[in-house]
This record gives C-alpha cells, sequence and structure tokens, in this order.
C-alpha cells in the first residue's frame, strides 16, 4: 500500500512546528539544539519522502547535504556551549546577550 | 636670434631669483645692481635682436612643448618681430632706466631688495607677454603683469589704502584675464590651433565680421580694456597710485598699461576682420581719452594727475588701434613711455622733496631747488602736450589725431574728441606745472628743498632727451613689415591738422595760464560759477560711487544673504536635517537588537513564514489574490 505523500508532509510540518516552538520557548541552549536538529530533520523527512515520490534523487542529495551542515553546526555550537559552560556561566540563552554591543 | 629671445626673457628671471632668494642677505647696493644690471642685460640683447630685425629677420621659434593632449598642443614659441622688438626695447630700455632711478628712490626702504624682485619678474612677465607667440602663453605673461601690478601697488602692505588699491587693481584685471582666457577658448574651438602663426593665416577661413570673429575680438577688447584702464573697466589705475612712484613710472604709465594697444596692434588681422570690434575700439578710445582728460583737469593729487593722462594717453593709443592706424598707436606708445615714465619720476622727486606730500597746492616754486626735476618736467609736460618739432609727443599724438579726422562716421567723431582732448590735456597739465612748479620763477623761496640724487636724475635727463627728439625715430618705417604702408594725406592736410592741433593745445596752455598764473580768483570764481559740473568732474563723474551701489553694496548684501541665511538654514538645514532624521530613526530600530537569540529566532521564523505567504500569495494559493 502506498503511504500518501501529504501525510509524510503533515508529519514533517507538525516536526518542524514543534522544532520552532521548543527553539522560542525554551531557554536551555542543549534543549535548543535539539530543536534544531528536529527542524532540520522534519526539512529531510520532507526532501526524503518528496524524493520517493517524484522518482528524483534531487531531494535525496539535498538531505545529505543538510545532515553534513546540521553535524558541522553541531559542533561548532556544542563547543560554545561548553566554553561559556568552563566560564561558569547560567545556562540560560536569554542571559547570553553580551555580542549585541 | 633664436638664441636671443629668450636670453632677453632670462636675463631678468634671473634677477628675480636672485633677488627673490638670497635678497635679505645681500647688501643693498648688490641687490638694486643685480636687479637694475639684469634689466640692463635684457636691453642689449634686444638692441642685438634689434639690429636684426632691422636687417629683415622674423622669427617664429618653437623651444619646447609645454604640453601635448590629442590635437591640442601648446608650445613655448616666441615671436620675434618689428612690433615685438619695439615693445621689448621700449620694455628693456625705459625699464632699465626707471630701476636705476629706483635705486636713488627707494634707498631708504625696509623691502629694497623685494621691491626689485618684484620689479625684475614684472618685466620678466611683460616681455613673455610681448614675446609669446602662443595665446596660452600670452595669457601667462598678461596674468603675471597683474600679479606683479598687484604685488607692487601693495608694496607697503601696512598702508590700508595701498592694500585696498592693490586688491581693486587684481579684482579689475581678473576680469580682462578671464575675457583673455574664454577669447583663447573661442579661437581654439573654432580654429583647432593657438600660435599666433596659424590663427593669423586661418582666421580668413572664419566669415568677415562674423559672430564668431567679432566675438573673439570683443573678447580680446575685455582683456585689453582691463589691463589698459579704458572705460569702463578705468577705475583701478587711479587707486594704482598708493604704489611706489616708480612702480606708477614703468608698470602704471610706461608699459602693462599699454599691454591693451599691444594686444590689438598684434591681432591687427583679427580686428581687420572683424570691423565692429574695432569701430568699438576705437570708440573705447576715444570716449576714454577725453574722459579722464576732463577729470585730470581738478585732480590736486600729482600723480593722480598723471594717472589720469595716462588714461587719456592710452586712449588715444586705442582710437589709433581701433581705426587701423597701428603704427601710429605703437608711435604713441613709444613716446609716451618716454615721456610719461619721465614725468612720473620727476614728480617722483617732487615727492620726496616735499617728503611724501602729494599734493600739488602745497608745492610750487621748484626751479631754485630742484633744476634739473624742474626743466625735465617742463619737456616732459611740452612733450605730452604736443609741442611743434622739438618734442616727440608733437609727432605721435598729430599721427593719431590726423588718421581719426581722414576717416567718416563715428571714428571722425571720436577724432574730434581728440582733437578736444589736446586741448584738454594742454590744459591739465599747464595747470599741474603752473601749479606745481611755480610760475613765479623770481620770487625767493625760503625752504630748502633738495634736488634728487643723481642716479635719479640722470635717467631723467636720458628720458627727456627721449621726450624731446624721440618723435624723429622713423617708427612707422620700421613696423611696415607689420602693419603695411600707412593711407598717405596730402601735404596741406597734414598742415593744417598739424596746425588744428596746435591751436587746441594753444587755447588751453592760455587758458591754464590765464587761471592758475594770471589770475588765480578767476579760476575760484569759475570753480563756484560751475558748481555741479565742477563737482561732478572733481569726484571722477561718481564712477566709484555707481559701481559702488551698483555692483560691492548688492555683492556684500548677496554675501550676507549667503552666509546668514542660505548657509545656516538651507544648506545646513539639510544636512542637519538628514542627519537628525536618521538619529532618531535610529534610536527607535536600535531597539529591536536586544541579543537574546530566541528573540532573533522569532523574528527569523516571522520572516521565514512571510516569504512563503508572499510565495504562496503570488502562486494563487491564498485567497486574498483574485487571479
Amino acid at each position: 500500500m502506498q503511504i500518501p505523500a501529504y501525510s509524510f508532509l503533515l508529519l514533517s510540518g507538525g516536526m518542524f512546528t514543534l522544532g520552532a516552538v521548543g527553539f522560542l520557548v525554551r531557554r536551555n541552549p542543549l534543549v535548543i539544539f535539539m530543536c534544531i536538529e528536529l527542524m532540520l530533520n522534519a526539512v529531510n523527512l520532507a526532501f526524503a519522502a518528496m524524493s520517493r515520490y517524484l522518482n528524483s534523487l534531487d531531494g535525496v542529495v539535498f538531505a545529505f547535504l543538510v545532515i553534513t551542515v546540521a553535524a558541522a553546526e553541531v559542533v561548532v555550537g556544542i563547543a560554545i556551549i561548553v566554553q561559556v559552560y568552563r566560564a561558569g556561566r547560567d545556562m540560560d540563552v536569554d542571559e547570553l546577550d553580551l555580542m549585541k554591543e | 636670434m633664436s638664441t636671443l629671445a629668450p636670453l632677453v626673457l632670462l636675463a631678468p628671471l634671473a634677477g628675480f631669483l636672485v633677488n627673490a632668494l638670497f635678497g635679505r642677505m645681500l647688501p643693498r647696493r648688490v641687490s638694486g645692481w643685480v636687479g637694475a644690471g639684469s634689466i640692463g642685460l635684457s636691453f642689449v640683447f634686444a638692441l642685438a635682436i634689434l639690429t636684426q630685425v632691422i636687417g629683415g629677420g622674423h622669427i617664429d621659434q618653437t623651444y619646447f612643448t609645454w604640453w601635448s593632449s590629442g590635437n591640442f598642443n601648446v608650445p613655448f614659441n616666441l615671436y620675434v618681430d618689428p612690433l615685438s622688438s619695439l615693445m621689448i626695447l621700449v620694455i628693456t630700455g625705459v625699464g632699465f632706466l626707471i630701476h636705476l632711478y629706483s635705486i636713488g628712490y627707494m634707498a631708504e626702504d625696509r623691502g629694497f631688495s623685494r621691491f626689485f624682485a618684484y620689479m625684475n619678474l614684472f618685466v620678466f612677465a611683460m616681455l613673455l607677454l610681448v614675446l609669446s607667440g602662443n595665446f596660452v602663453w600670452l595669457v601667462v605673461g598678461w596674468g603675471g603683469v597683474g600679479l606683479c601690478s598687484y604685488l607692487l601697488i601693495g608694496f607697503w602692505y601696512d598702508r590700508p589704502a595701498a592694500v585696498l588699491a592693490a586688491r581693486k587693481a587684481f579684482v579689475m584685471n581678473v576680469i580682462g584675464d578671464v575675457g583673455m582666457v574664454f577669447a583663447a577658448f573661442v579661437i581654439f574651438l573654432n580654429l583647432n590651433v593657438l600660435d599666433f602663426s596659424s590663427v593669423f593665416s586661418r582666421v580668413h577661413q572664419l566669415p568677415k565680421g562674423g559672430t564668431v570673429i567679432t566675438a573673439i575680438c570683443l573678447l580680446l577688447l575685455v582683456g585689453a580694456v582691463a589691463k589698459s584702464a579704458q572705460l569702463p573697466l578705468h577705475t583701478w589705475l587711479p587707486d594704482a597710485m598708493e604704489g611706489p612712484t616708480p612702480v606708477s613710472a614703468l608698470i602704471h604709465a610706461a608699459t602693462m598699461v599699454t599691454a591693451g594697444v599691444y594686444l590689438v596692434a598684434r591681432m591687427h588681422l583679427l580686428y581687420d576682420w572683424a570691423p565692429v570690434a574695432a569701430t568699438t575700439v576705437a570708440v573705447i578710445g576715444g570716449v576714454t581719452a577725453l574722459f579722464a582728460a576732463t577729470i585730470g583737469t581738478a585732480q590736486t593729487d600729482i600723480k593722480r594727475i598723471l594717472a589720469y593722462s595716462t588714461m587719456s594717453q592710452i586712449g588715444y593709443m586705442f582710437l589709433a588701434v581701433g581705426i587701423g592706424a597701428y603704427a601710429a598707436g605703437m608711435f604713441h606708445f613709444m613716446t609716451h613711455a618716454f615721456f610719461k615714465a619721465l614725468l612720473f619720476m620727476a614728480a617722483g622727486n617732487v615727492i620726496h622733496a616735499f617728503h611724501d606730500d602729494q599734493d600739488i597746492r602745497h608745492m610750487g616754486l621748484l626751479r631754485r631747488g630742484l633744476p634739473v626735476t624742474f626743466w625735465t618736467f617742463l619737456i616732459g609736460t611740452l612733450s605730452i602736450t604736443g609741442f611743434p618739432f622739438i618734442t616727440a609727443g608733437f609727432f605721435s599724438k598729430d599721427e593719431i589725431i590726423r588718421a581719426a579726422l581722414s576717416a567718416s562716421g563715428i571714428e571722425f567723431v571720436m577724432g574730434l574728441a581728440a582733437l578736444l582732448t589736446a586741448g584738454l590735456t594742454a590744459f591739465y597739465m599747464f595747470r599741474l606745472f603752473i601749479i606745481a612748479f611755480g610760475w613765479e620763477w623770481l620770487r625767493d623761496d625760503p625752504r630748502h628743498l633738495h634736488e634728487a640724487l643723481p642716479i635719479q636724475t640722470i635717467p631723467i635727463v636720458i628720458l627727456a632727451a627721449g621726450a624731446a627728439i624721440g618723435g624723429y625715430i622713423p617708427v612707422a618705417n620700421f613696423l611696415q613689415p607689420v602693419f603695411g604702408h600707412a593711407a598717405d594725406v596730402g601735404t596741406l592736410a597734414f598742415w593744417g591738422l598739424a596746425l588744428l592741433t596746435l591751436v587746441a593745445a594753444a587755447i588751453g596752455f592760455a587758458l591754464a595760464y590765464m587761471l592758475y598764473a594770471r589770475r588765480p580768483e578767476m579760476a575760484a570764481a569759475w570753480r563756484t560759477r560751475l558748481g555741479p559740473i565742477a563737482a561732478l568732474v572733481e569726484h571722477k563723474y561718481y564712477i566709484d560711487e555707481l559701481y559702488d551701489r551698483v555692483l560691492v553694496r548688492p555683492g556684500y548684501a548677496l554675501g550676507r544673504f549667503f552666509s546668514n541665511v542660505l548657509e545656516p538654514r538651507v544648506i545646513d538645514g539639510a544636512v542637519n536635517g538628514v542627519a537628525n532624521f536618521i538619529m532618531l530613526e535610529s534610536r527607535e530600530w536600535r531597539t529591536i537588537q536586544t541579543g537574546r537569540v530566541r528573540s532573533y529566532g522569532l523574528w527569523t521564523l516571522g520572516g521565514a513564514i512571510g516569504i512563503v505567504a508572499l510565495i504562496a500569495w503570488t502562486l494563487g494559493y491564498l485567497p486574498f489574490r483574485s487571479g
């Protein structure tokens, strides 16, 4: 049985919304990172599903690209979080607003 | 000759450099003799050129290319023909005598070496003006003499009157320079060349009397009028008398102010091709001659009287070159250089004897105290009034009046004005002579006036010789290669017109003698009887006041408007307004940069949703879109 494409898109949209809302409401940087991952993977799911649906590899290629970018981004992000932690600051992104200066 | 011509230029330039750079270190004696000697050397070179020009020499030699861009070429070329060689002879010859005189006259002055540096620079610029073979270097020399004139009028820079006079002269001269530059533009635009030889050979490509050639000649005339202090740009010359007297003699009588005459004579092919412009030259000259002579009758400052007589005599020269009697104009230029330099230097001796008092009413009875000055001034006066046969002025002035009266139409009217001017000239010159030098020769003189030093009197005596017998120099023949044959007048007309001029001068003399020597009370009576007219003349026809009202004060008012209203309100207002607007706006917008990641995230999300919504809307997936 062919699963219709819109169900994947609904799932993807739901995941993205969850990620976005999580990004906006949570203040712990680790959780925010997880929310970002959730959004990226929601997009990946949409790419993969449409790739299958349209019989084209373009979407899958894009998904791989996103995975790579996400990995690199997490590396940089975790490094920053560790440095902030070592500096003895609270793990609260609202307190980390010195970059506006 | 092609090596001599630059040497004529380089000698004064070297003198200038020595005095300008090392003048303070040199003793006065050396400074003065470097200044005078360099001009003397230049005179020797000029004489050497003369011998070759008499032998039919004529060069237009290019020494180097100043700049070259596309088809625009500015060479440095010197143009030596009888006309320019006559000019350089007079400039260096009379200039040398005046430099010698200055050694004595300026001996006590603080700025001795500075004076000679400026004077040498002036002679250099004047020679460049005369020898230049193209319009660019002509303008360079033209501006250079104006600059030196400015520097020398304002030589005594601690006198406010001198500084103001210098500024006035400079402004007026720059008006002329602008005219010259525009003339050069128009010439290049239409003929594609700037050197004289090519311009002269191509000028006939333009339609005769057409707009272009007339415009060129009138623009050149603007330069000539400003430099030569003709109406309506004449007001700077009387004020220029604030400078040292040798300056008045050299620059504001003998040489620089005649540059306008030289210019018209040099461009005679152009003026022959533009009859309207030539007539304008003649009218300006004739009117100025009469106008300045009338003012001269009512002045009391010895140098100002001579300044107005200079304007008047240059008016004669303008009249001459305007009616095509170029040789006569140049002849008068030469004799005028003799007698006017003489008159100014003699006046300088008198002024020194009276400790810088220039009012002729305070003078008188000078024959005993200043015998050399007295007799030479008398010769100068006779020469300028045209005493027959033994003075140069008789020949040169007569030639101009004769040429003008042989013409017809407006030129003939100007000839009548010139005739009237001859009478007025005799009147004001003898008025000056009688009042300043004293008619009552036999009365005892209680004062102890001292004659000037020999170095001041010898140049005057030499010039007096020139003013007496200079009329026998065959200038017209010498200039024939340039201007061609002058029109012949019959012997009867020749003597008739000479007699007419003499009668006019005699009447002028008789009036002056009557009013100022015999019956001084009559002069006072006439002064009151002529009330308003006399006041008009004494105030120089209120031209200065007119310019003040029409140009200077509105200029100041405009300046005040700009600085008090336009600048602070409009220009600063616009600039500050923009700055204030941006500052206020940015103060508002700055608040969105909170530094909080989550608020940036919200903005990003909002933006993303907005973009998606926009795309969806344009593609027609949203209900608000009609299509």
